[in-house]
């Protein structure tokens, strides 16, 4: 079998809350590989959010490793933790997360933007994908004149703008009514079967159902990982 | 969580180091979009800016303009010269010199006083005496108040004042003691408004003087602040031989008033020393004077030095520029104050903004360098604005009010550096805040 796209060995992250030190995670492994579509449940202060972000290199583990794409990333310092998140991770985030300002195209845009590749290669890719999402009339609106799914539909196409090895999202219906929610899962059951690998982090089991593999954490540890 | 919000000093160095100019253009680009899009606060934030550097290069070009004029018209007395003038004493002092008010008055700068000038004080080139009488000048029916100078041929060198057309008198028309006369270029439209003047004549009394020549114009000419003798400062002069006035005039000028007789015996209104070398001319001036005060019981004189009102003039200047430069810091201070506030309003408002983008790639100094960005653009801009206004105020200044305002190459320039100096320096810590926040606490403020 090949290396594990997301490798995570007993990893732990401790918060410093004044005098009392939280475990928020204690001890966390697992493999995902490539072309896997994972939901990660569990209920509110389980450590989800703690992973999400280890996992999307937006923080650092107290202990443990955690290889993306075979390479450890756990204690890279900050200006190689942003070329990690720019280059392997697309995000998705349950209030969306579009920058206001910009236009769709131009939220597409920023992750390569960031990658220093060329405005013209920028415009084709961010052309494409918003072709892709069903956005193609609309690259020139703003966020807001778009309705919740659009958005998400935006945010979708920024996550794959910069092809990464897997895309983290968060409660990505969280926002959304039940037809819009449909319609984001059946983009992400595509994308999956198109060889995307997917994390998805949800506390609504019926979104769970969608995907190939749940992990459920309680209180910082795996509960249980099953495989449907 | 465990934030990293320590200032980084490297972070700025850093910043710079890893910039393209692609980049740079498109972070320019980002910049202006989003300060466009609220037009309302940027332009507010830069009005300090603004307001600053246009009133510093307004002030400064006035200035500069006013302290010009000085300069001209303080070289135009000669900057070699020592201007010795009579000076009507005033009232008390008419008294307590003689015991009573006498009917007529005798002061002033005698031929004497030109004598041992000449004799005692060495480095004394040339002594240009001159008397001044005030009369009325005719030609045929045309008559102007004119003061009439008694002097001498080399007047014009010494004064800066040349001839514009025709001669000045010389040494022959002196000794014969020649009615001829110069006439001052104000003085010929009133005297000659449909033709030249050159060869004809004018009346002084029962007196013809043919017009040889006619001065320059001189524009405004500093006088010292005081009344020469007789005569007020008038407009219209003309020129005589010191000689010619010596006879027709005599010493005694009689001042007719309604009901009353008035006497002066003044023997010369005027005189111009040169000093050869321009280095001595304080310490000359400092030896006329204590000459002049042995022989002179009242103060019936007035000495002005030209290189002294000159070096005044431009401590004058110095001190204005001083005032200015402080003007211009603090208002570019409070300008950048301005910035530095509205700048950190903005990172707080933009917070998951810089979330986002941390998420998405964006290093540290890619947050810094668009924030950094930003309030350069609005200094530069203010500073633009600025300038603009800075120039063309004076120029309306000078259209309007007639003031004459120099805008200097360097005022606009320095200005206009200096502000967008103020963008990097007061932009630095609000781009610095904007930098270091953790980026999952920044995604998730609200």
């Amino acid at each position: 079998m090949a290396t594990p796209i997301v490798q995570c060995e007993n990893v732990r992250k401790t918060y410093q809350m004044g005098a009392v030190s939280v475990a928020a995670l204690r001890g966390v492994s697992f493999d995902i590989h490539a072309g896997d579509y994972v939901s990660i449940m569990g209920p509110s202060g389980c450590g989800k959010s703690t992973l999400l972000n280890l996992l999307a290199c937006l923080d650092r583990p107290s202990e443990g490793h955690y290889r993306l794409g075979g390479d450890d990333v756990s204690q890279l310092d900050d200006d190689a933790l942003s070329a990690i998140r720019g280059k392997r991770l697309g995000f998705i985030f349950q209030s969306y997360n579009l920058i206001q300002q910009l236009t769709v195209l131009e939220n597409i845009e920023v992750p390569l933007y960031y990658q220093g590749r060329s405005e013209s290669e920028c415009r084709a890719l961010a052309i494409e994908l918003a072709g892709r999402v069903g956005l193609a009339e609309r690259i020139d609106h703003r966020p807001f004149e778009l309705s919740g799914g659009q958005q998400q539909r935006v945010a979708i196409a920024r996550a794959l703008v910069n092809d990464p090895l897997v895309i983290l999202a968060d409660e990505p219906t969280g926002n959304l009514d039940s037809t819009s929610g449909e319609e984001i899962l059946k983009i992400f059951t595509n994308l999956n079967r198109n060889g995307k690998t997917l994390i998805l982090v949800t506390h609504d089991s019926g979104i769970a159902r969608h995907c190939s593999r749940t992990i459920r954490l309680r209180d910082g540890e795996i509960e249980s990982d099953v495989h449907q | 969580m465990s934030t990293s919000n320590q200032p980084n000093p490297g972070l700025l160095v850093r910043s710079l180091y890893g910039l393209d100019v692609a980049r740079l253009r498109r972070t320019m680009r980002l910049g202006l979009k989003t300060l466009w899009m609220h037009r309302l606060r940027s332009l507010l934030t830069v009005l300090g800016i603004v307001f600053g550097v246009c009133s510093v290069i307004a002030m400064l070009a006035i200035g500069e303009g006013a302290s010009y004029e000085a300069q001209e018209q303080i070289a135009k007395l000669g900057s070699q010269n020592i201007i010795l003038t009579s000076v009507k004493p005033s009232e008390d002092q008419k008294i307590s010199q003689s015991g009573r008010t006498s009917f007529v008055l005798e002061y002033g700068l005698t031929y004497r006083d030109l004598d041992r000038l000449r004799h005692t004080i060495p480095g004394i080139t040339i002594v240009v005496p001159s008397r001044v009488i005030r009369d009325y000048i005719w030609n045929i029916s045309r008559r102007v108040d004119c003061e009439i100078n008694g002097t001498v041929p080399w007047y014009p060198e010494m004064r800066n004042h040349r001839v514009a057309t025709g001669r000045f008198f010389t040494m022959t028309d002196m000794d014969t003691r020649a009615s001829v006369c110069v006439l001052g270029a104000e003085t010929v439209p009133m005297l000659f408004p449909l033709d030249a003047p050159l060869g004809r004549d004018v009346r002084v009394g029962p007196d013809y003087y043919r017009v040889i020549g006619v001065m320059e114009s001189r524009g405004k000419v500093a006088q010292p602040d005081t009344s020469t003798g007789a005569a007020k400062p008038a407009a219209y002069q003309i020129f005589i031989p010191l000689e010619t006035a010596k006879t027709r005039y005599g010493e005694v000028l009689i001042k007719r008033r309604t009901g009353s007789l008035e006497a002066e015996i003044v023997q010369l209104h005027e005189v111009t020393v040169r000093v050869a070398d321009r280095d001595r001319v304080l310490a000359v001036a400092d030896a006329v004077k204590e000459l002049l005060e042995h022989h002179h019981k009242k103060k019936d004189y007035e000495v002005v030095v030209p290189l002294e009102l000159l070096r005044q003039a431009e401590r004058t200047k110095q001190i204005f520029n001083i005032v200015l430069g402080s003007i211009a810091a603090i208002s570019l201070l409070v300008g950048g104050i301005g910035i530095m506030n509205i700048m950190l309003a903005t990172v707080t408002e933009r917070t998951r903004e810089i979330g986002i983008r941390r998420a998405l790639g964006a290093k540290r100094r890619d947050i810094l360098t668009q924030f950094l960005i930003e309030s350069v653009i609005l200094s530069g801009t203010g500073g633009l604005l600025g300038v603009i206004l800075g120039v063309a105020i004076p120029v309306l200044v000078s259209y309007f009010a007639g003031m004459k305002t120099i805008v200097t190459f360097w005022s606009p320039m320095l200005a206009f550096s200096i502000s967008a100096l103020v963008g990097i320096v007061f932009g630095l810590y609000p781009a610095q805040r904007a930098a270091t926040m953790d980026p999952v606490e920044a995604l998730r403020h609200e």
